[in-house]
C-alpha cells in the first residue's frame, strides 16, 4: 500500500536534528518505508542525515510517501508528530 | 641537570570561571583525536572479517553511547538529546551501510572506508546554506571518531568507566567534548587555556561545579591521580597539597556551601545597600526558556535580551511573525518588569546576505552588529517591526549593539521611524514612545558619550567587548587573553565617564557585561554611580547579597581609593582585600 501526503512544517526550528531524529525513531516502529521529498530532492526517512540535508525551515511544504503494509498507521502518526510541532511547545 | 618537579605542593593561578571549592583526584583528558587511518587493500578471504570488525566497532560504540546517556543526570537533559542524535547517526545508512558497501566493493579496510563515507557526507553538508544544519557535520565527525577509536582498540577518553569522582584536567574543552563527559562523576574542571566566556565556564556553571581556566601549563604539571584543590572563587589550584592546606580549604568549602544556600533564599528580595540605596538587578538572557530562571533567581527584568538565536536557527531569515511571537512571549512573562531587546549582533558570516562577504581576518573589528544591519536595512527593519508589534504586550525597549558614533544612531533611528510609519499605515498597534538605547562597548562611543546621550533614552555598558576593544586584546588568543581584566584602571575610568555623561544628560544607564555579576567589582560599580546592573541569572542572588552587605558611602570611598592606584594588579589586590568584608 502506498500513501502520499503533503505536510507543512509548522515548528519554529524546522526539521533540525531533534525533529529529524524523532521522525527516524517513529519510522523504526513501522515496517513501511518513508521517503520525504522537497523541490525534487528525496530523503530517506530512516536516515537522520538524509532528512537534515533536505534543509527544511518552518513553513516548508514537503511530500511524505510511505510504502508498506502499515503505511496508514505510520502516516497518521507522522502527521501527528508534525502537528504537535515535535514537542517544541511553540 | 633538570630537576624533576617534586611531589611537594604547587600553587597555580588562573581565572575562576565557576564558583565553589573542591578537593579531589586529577583525571587527565587527552583531547588528541584518534590517529589511525592506515589504508590498505584486503584480500578476498578477509573481506567478511573486515565487515565483521566494523560491525563490532559499531556495537561497542552504541553501548558506549547508551552508558553515557544513562549516567547523565536530569538537569543536563539537553546533552542527552545530543547523544540520542549521535546514536541515530551511528545507525544511519549514509554512514554505516555506505561504509560496509565500500569494504565489499573496493576491498579496503574499515578505517579507510569509514573516512571515505565521512568525506562524502561532509561534501553534502558543505553545500547546505543553513549554517545550523551544515554545522551538524561536527556531530557526524564526533561519531566517526568514536567508531575509529573502537576500531583501533584505543581506549575511549570519556569517563564512563571511571568509578570515583574526579577533577578533569584538560588543555581545553570544546562543546563536542561535553557530550562525552559522565557529568555525575565530574567534580570540577581545570584547563590550560580559556577565558571568562569560554565554553568550560558555561558548562561548569550549568553543572554548578567549580572551574578554573587559563592555567597555561597545568596539563604538564599534573599527573593522573594527583590530589588537587580547586578554588573556583579565587581562581586557584593547589597540586599535591599538604595536610594544612587541605584543612584550610575544607573549612572554606563548608563556608562556601553554607553561604550559597543562604543567599539563594533571599534572591527574590530587593537589593538595597545598608544606607538605603536601591540597586536594580536585571538578568541577561539568550533563550526564551531562560525566562523562568530569571524569575526564580530574583531578576527585576531583562537588561539584555540577545536576539541572535532565532537568526542562527532559521533557514534564510526568521519571519517577522516568528520574531514577534518570541518577543511577545518574553515581554508578557516578564511584565510588568521591562525587557531590553538588543537588535541583531551578528555578521554576514552567520546569516544569509546579499553582501559580498570576504573572509574577515578579525571579525571582532569587521562588518557585524549595527554596521551589518545598516548595510542590510531590510533585516533591521523587519526586526524593528517585530519589536514594535510586541511592545504593547509588556515593557519593551530596544537597544543597538556596537555603536561607534552618532551617525549609526541617526541611521538606525531613521529605519525605526520607517517601521513605525508602516505599522501606522497598516493600522497595527504599537508603543509609539518605545525607548531606544545603545550598547556602549566601543571606545569611541565612550569618548562621545556626552554627545550620544542627547540622542538616546539609555546606555548599557557592555564591558566584555569594551575591555577587548579598549585594551586591544584578542580574546581568542591564549597568550593575551589573561589581559582581559576588568580591574584595569582605564576600564573603570571609561565606565565612570559613561555614567557621568548619562547622568548629566538625564538618561538611564546600566552595565550588562560579566563585571556586573562579579562580586569583586560590585563596590566599584556602585561607587562610580551605577544603579542598574544586568547579569547572568545565576549571579543575581550573590550580587544582591553583596549590595545588602555594603554602604554606598563605603563604595564611593572604594572607588576614590582605586582611582589613585595605577595598575590592574594594585586594583585587583584592593578588590580582593575589600571583599573579605562582604564575602565569606
Amino acid at each position: 500500500m502506498e500513501r502520499v501526503r503533503n505536510i507543512r512544517i509548522q515548528n519554529i526550528l524546522g526539521l533540525h536534528a531533534r525533529a529529524a531524529g524523532q521522525i527516524v525513531e517513529l519510522g523504526n516502529q513501522y515496517q513501511s518505508q518513508l521517503c520525504l521529498k522537497k523541490d525534487g530532492k528525496e530523503a530517506d526517512g530512516s536516515s537522520i542525515l538524509s532528512i537534515l540535508t533536505l534543509s527544511c525551515p518552518k513553513g516548508t511544504e514537503i511530500q511524505a510517501k510511505i510504502e508498506g503494509e502499515d503505511s496508514e498507521a505510520f502516516m497518521t502518526a507522522l502527521q501527528d508528530l508534525f502537528d504537535q510541532k515535535f514537542g517544541e511547545g511553540k | 641537570m633538570t630537576k624533576h618537579p617534586g611531589p611537594g605542593p604547587k600553587e597555580l593561578r588562573g581565572i575562576g570561571v565557576s564558583p565553589g571549592i573542591i578537593i579531589g583526584k586529577a583525571h587527565l583528558v587527552d583531547r588528541s583525536k584518534a590517529k589511525v587511518q592506515y589504508q590498505y587493500i584486503i584480500n578476498d578471504a578477509h573481506i567478511n572479517r573486515e565487515v565483521r570488525r566494523f560491525k563490532e566497532a559499531l556495537t561497542i560504540t552504541e553501548e558506549q553511547l547508551t552508558t553515557l546517556k544513562n549516567s547523565m543526570p536530569d538537569h543536563v537533559k539537553e546533552l542527552a538529546v545530543i547523544l540520542d542524535s549521535h546514536r541515530l547517526i551511528l545507525k544511519d545508512t549514509m554512514l554505516n551501510d555506505a561504509t560496509v558497501q565500500k569494504i565489499l566493493d573496493e576491498k579496503i579496510n574499515a578505517e579507510w572506508a569509514l573516512m571515505r563515507s565521512l568525506q562524502e557526507i561532509r561534501q553534502i553538508f558543505e553545500q547546505i546554506d543553513d549554517k545550523y544544519i551544515s554545522g551538524r557535520i561536527n556531530d557526524v565527525e564526533n561519531v566517526a571518531d568514536r567508531i575509529l577509536r573502537n576500531l583501533s582498540g584505543k581506549k575511549q577518553q570519556h569517563l564512563a568507566e571511571i568509578t570515583e569522582r574526579v577533577i578533569i584536567v584538560a588543555h581545553d574543552l570544546s562543546p563536542g567534548d561535553t557530550t562525552e563527559l559522565n557529568v555525575s562523576r565530574v567534580m570540577g574542571f581545570i584547563t590550560d587555556i580559556g577565558g571568562r566566556t569560554s565554553h568550560t565556564g558555561i558548562l561548569a556553571h550549568a553543572l554548578q561545579i567549580p572551574a578554573v581556566v587559563g592555567l597555561e601549563t597545568v596539563t604538564d604539571m599534573v599527573k593522573e591521580g594527583d590530589l588537587l584543590i580547586v578554588d573556583g572563587n579565587a581562581g586557584e589550584v593547589v597540586v599535591n597539597p599538604e595536610d594544612n592546606d587541605i584543612i584550610t580549604y575544607q573549612e572554606k568549602q563548608l563556608e562556601h556551601e553554607a553561604y550559597t544556600s543562604s543567599i539563594a533564599r533571599t534572591g527574590h528580595l530587593p537589593a538595597v545597600t545598608i544606607d538605603g540605596h536601591k540597586i536594580a538587578i536585571f538578568a541577561n538572557m539568550e533563550f526564551l526558556e531562560e525566562v523562568t530562571a530569571v524569575k526564580e533567581h530574583g531578576g527585576e527584568g531583562i537588561g539584555l535580551y540577545r536576539t541572535e538565536f532565532l537568526y542562527l536557527r532559521s533557514k534564510g531569515l526568521p519571519s517577522e511573525d516568528d520574531l514577534f511571537e518570541d518577543y511577545r512571549q518574553v515581554a508578557e512573562i516578564i511584565a510588568p518588569n521591562p525587557v531590553t531587546i538588543r537588535s541583531l549582533d551578528l555578521g554576514g558570516d552567520k546569516i544569509p546576505t546579499t553582501l559580498e562577504m570576504s573572509k574577515e581576518i578579525n571579525p571582532a573589528l569587521g562588518l557585524r552588529a549595527i554596521r551589518f544591519c545598516l548595510k542590510e536595512p531590510h533585516i533591521l527593519k523587519t526586526q524593528f517591526r517585530a519589536i514594535l508589534r510586541a511592545s504593547i504586550y509588556g515593557q519593551i525597549q530596544v537597544m543597538l549593539p556596537m555603536v561607534s558614533g552618532l551617525q549609526e544612531i541617526l541611521d538606525a533611528k531613521r529605519i525605526l521611524e520607517q517601521a513605525k510609519k508602516e505599522l501606522d499605515q497598516e493600522k497595527i498597534d504599537f508603543n509609539h514612545d518605545i525607548k531606544v538605547g545603545i550598547m556602549i562597548e566601543v571606545p569611541s562611543a565612550v569618548t562621545m558619550a556626552d554627545i550620544l546621550a542627547r540622542h538616546v533614552d539609555f546606555f548599557s555598558i557592555g564591558t566584555n567587548d569594551l575591555i577587548q576593544y579598549a585594551l586591544a586584546i584578542d580574546r581568542n588568543n591564549e597568550h593575551v587573553a589573561y589581559m582581559a581584566q576588568p580591574f584595569h584602571p582605564a576600564i573603570l575610568k571609561m565606565i565612570q565617564q559613561v555614567v557621568v555623561a548619562a547622568k548629566d544628560a538625564g538618561i538611564a544607564v546600566s552595565l550588562c557585561g560579566e563585571m556586573a555579576g562579579d562580586p569583586l567589582c560590585t563596590p566599584f560599580l556602585l561607587g562610580l554611580g551605577l544603579e542598574n546592573l544586568s547579569m547572568n541569572a545565576r549571579a543575581i542572588p550573590l550580587i544582591k547579597n553583596v549590595v545588602r552587605s555594603i554602604t554606598l558611602q563605603e563604595a564611593c570611598d572604594d572607588f576614590k581609593n582605586v582611582m589613585k592606584l595605577h595598575t590592574e594588579k594594585a586594583v585587583r589586590t584592593y578588590a580582593l582585600e575589600r571583599s573579605k568584608n562582604y564575602l565569606p
